[in-house]
């Protein structure tokens, strides 16, 4: 879990079927996208989202939700942590190797 | 339960065993074990999706059977019992990456194979596929015993004193699922080799098995114990020079005894088996485990050699041909050509029969993924394995793959192949022949990226006159300091940091994995990816320049210290 910062947040998980990054939405669903998320500012919001990935958790829609810090940009919401924008981005390499025949 | 849109009809990989490849040959006990146990993960899938089961009353069971949730996606561990598969298994692993995966997978340190993009619902579906060819992803997790990893030469090299194989199938029989010890305090690594080169890396494995002859030609078991990297890395320690054939499992019974009951259950830092012994000294734990071997009912954990003879007659033998020692075809390609005499030097070892050698593939191509290869590179090496090493491919625990048994003869044409596919570099042990862990970019514990750095150095010293020229020279990089990069025992080992918040690299210098195991010293404060990469030019750098005749870079750095390389790396600091 995410130490308790000032920073915007988004609420992601991984979603129990296959394990894809999902992140919340303002509709209270799941997307793909980190750019979907809903982007957070005051705490006792998070708070709440945390709450709807929970027992979305408890649906057995979702795997070990939480919230992560942000930076609003103009495409949307940018995850602050290496960890997390590789999440949200994928590997940072090529998936297939190089000289893949 | 239905399998994911993914797996649709695509044909499964042509079946038929190839019958001289040296893996031990399953029986209908074996088969329907892995059929039963695959039926019980089925079920528990359907539980947990159904919700009967809670994450945290699931995660155990998923783990027991190798499925681990990273960063993107579930990720599968296969286990490839002491790295030996058949071309048919390869066919197969190279099918389920094409179906369930993104078409490629990664070799692992522990000579096991990941898929790093598995769905849990198409989870089941793919244990049917392993267990058709006698796969499973059993013993690849957990606090249990853990498959058990052996020399990639195995049954091959011509130092080889005695086939480890045949006792590391005797660890798997005894190990799998033993109840005693699926609740070990932590997990727990076998390592064994059976010639005086220690390919295997035993030293820095919970217990590594050096098996060996005695006075009358007796086997028996060099035993070290307490090895291990992580936090607090270890060189294991010997616990007996020489223990007879027979008493194996009744020693190794006793060892684990001990360990489970003063393990520390208590702090998961100090778990493993090196810090009991690091904590009661070797001397005291010598005693424990000589005097729980004592009391033991001896007879009823006799290894019968009957036993071992039995386990023996189920691996294939290989029906080699007459050869001259010394090939005339080799010799004339190596003189004709010189990228392909390089990589004979590199990548070609001795094999014990006339006329044949053993081939490396590194899966090391300049700027590549280590340990990657993909489903068409994987069913073009099985193909390779048929024509030209009787349907075998090895697994090292270097994130290479071996084919052990190819006539000399037909070296310039198997290297030819290889280049084809990109697997043709001729860097085995050089500078190039990078392990590394799948760091940040697919692991859930990391704190940096291992991947991208990797491919850095591999471009930086592309140029293969360079690397030979530099000679052996072992880099290992780990994206955290649980150590799955092995970069405690690198030449050059960098261990990826969170520096705040920051990806960041430590550098250490002079481990070795080899009989001559040592744990690297830390240069100095951990650098940028940027900054590792100069630093590495640079300590490459001060050996070129210092290296005597002969000298190997961890010759060097023995006799000149690290201040040296130190001062250089740090002196635009
Ligand atoms: S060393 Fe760390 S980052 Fe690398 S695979 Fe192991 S746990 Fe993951």
């Amino acid at each position: 879990m995410a130490r308790v910062t000032d920073a915007p947040k988004v609420v992601t998980a991984n979603r129990l079927q296959d394990g894809a990054v999902v992140w919340l939405t303002p509709a209270g669903d799941w997307s793909i996208r980190v750019q979907d998320a809903q982007v957070q500012t005051e705490n006792a919001p998070v708070e709440a989202a945390l709450a709807i990935a929970r027992a979305s958790a408890a649906r057995q829609e979702v795997v070990d939700p939480y919230a992560v810090d942000v930076a609003v940009e103009a495409a949307g919401p940018r995850p602050l942590k290496t960890r997390e924008w590789i999440r949200a981005a994928g590997p940072s390499i090529d998936a297939l190797p190089a000289s893949a025949a | 339960m239905s399998p994911s849109a993914a797996a649709r009809q695509i044909a499964p990989p042509a079946r038929g065993l190839p019958s001289h490849a040296g893996i031990y040959h399953y029986d209908q006990v074996d088969r329907d074990f892995l059929k039963e146990r695959v039926e019980q993960f089925r079920r528990q899938v359907a539980r947990r999706l159904s919700g009967e089961l809670t994450e945290d009353e699931f995660k155990p069971l998923r783990l027991m059977n190798g499925l681990y949730l990273q960063l993107h996606a579930y990720m599968l561990r296969i286990a490839v019992p002491y790295g030996v598969l058949t071309s048919r298994q390869v066919r197969q692993l190279a099918h389920i990456a094409r179906i369930y995966d993104k078409g490629f997978g990664h070799f692992t340190t522990r000579q096991n194979l990941q898929l790093n993009w598995i769905k849990l619902v198409d989870v089941p579906a793919i244990l049917d596929l392993l267990a058709e060819v006698d796969l499973h992803a059993i013993q690849t997790s957990g606090n249990c015993i853990r498959n058990v990893t052996s020399d990639q030469f195995a049954g091959a090299a011509s130092d080889e004193v005695v086939d480890p194989r045949h006792y590391a199938e005797v660890l798997r029989q005894w190990s799998t699922l033993h109840p005693e010890f699926s609740f070990l305090p932590r997990k727990f690594k076998i390592a064994i080799t059976g010639s005086s080169a220690d390919r295997a890396a035993i030293c820095i494995h919970d217990v590594g098995l050096i098996a060996k002859r005695g006075a009358n030609g007796q086997v028996g078991f060099e035993v070290y114990v307490g090895g291990g990297l992580g936090r607090t890395p270890f060189i294991a320690k010997k616990l007996r020079d020489f223990l007879p054939e027979d008493e194996l499992i009744a020693y190794l019974e006793a060892v684990l005894r001990v360990y489970n009951a003063y393990g520390r259950r208590d702090n998961i830092y100090k778990a493993r088996i090196k810090i009991l012994v690091h904590e009661l000294g070797i001397e005291k734990f010598r005693e424990e485990v000589e005097a729980e071997f004592a009391r033991m009912p001896r007879a009823q954990y006799r290894l019968d050699p009957a036993i071992v003879d039995g386990i023996k007659a189920r691996f294939a033998s290989q029906p080699y041909e007459t050869l001259e020692p010394i090939s005339g075809v080799l010799a004339r390609a190596r003189l004709e050509d010189h990228a392909f005499n390089r990589w004979v030097r590199t990548n070609v070892a001795a094999h014990r029969q006339p006329g044949y050698a053993i081939a490396t593939i590194t899966l090391k191509p300049a700027g590549g993924i280590p340990g990657d290869a993909s489903a068409d590179q994987l069913d073009a090496i099985a193909a390779l394995a048929e024509r030209y090493s009787f349907g075998e491919i090895r697994v090292t625990h270097e994130q290479n793959l071996v084919l052990a048994h190819v006539r000399q003869d037909d070296l310039p044409a198997l290297w030819k192949a290889l280049s084809t596919i990109g697997f043709g570099e001729a860097n085995s042990g050089l500078i190039t022949d990078i392990i590394a862990c799948p760091g940040l970019d697919y692991c859930a514990l990391a704190n940096a990226r291992s991947i991208p750095l990797a491919q850095r150095i591999s471009e930086r010293f592309a140029d293969l006159d360079r690397q030979h020229d530099i000679g052996e020279l072992k880099i290992k990089i780990s994206g955290c300091i649980n150590a799955c990069g092995h970069h405690h025992v690198g030449h050059i080992g960098i261990l990826g940091v969170d520096k705040k918040g920051v990806e960041a690299y430590q550098l250490t210098l002079g481990g070795s994995a080899s009989e001559e195991g040592a744990i690297g010293d830390i240069m100095g404060p951990a650098l940028s990816a940027d900054e590792a990469l100069d630093a590495i030019g640079a300590v490459v750098g001060v050996y070129l320049e210092q290296r005597q005749d002969g000298e190997r870079f961890l010759d060097t750095l023995a006799r000149i210290g690290h201040t040296p390389f130190k001062d250089k790396v740090y002196a635009a600091h």
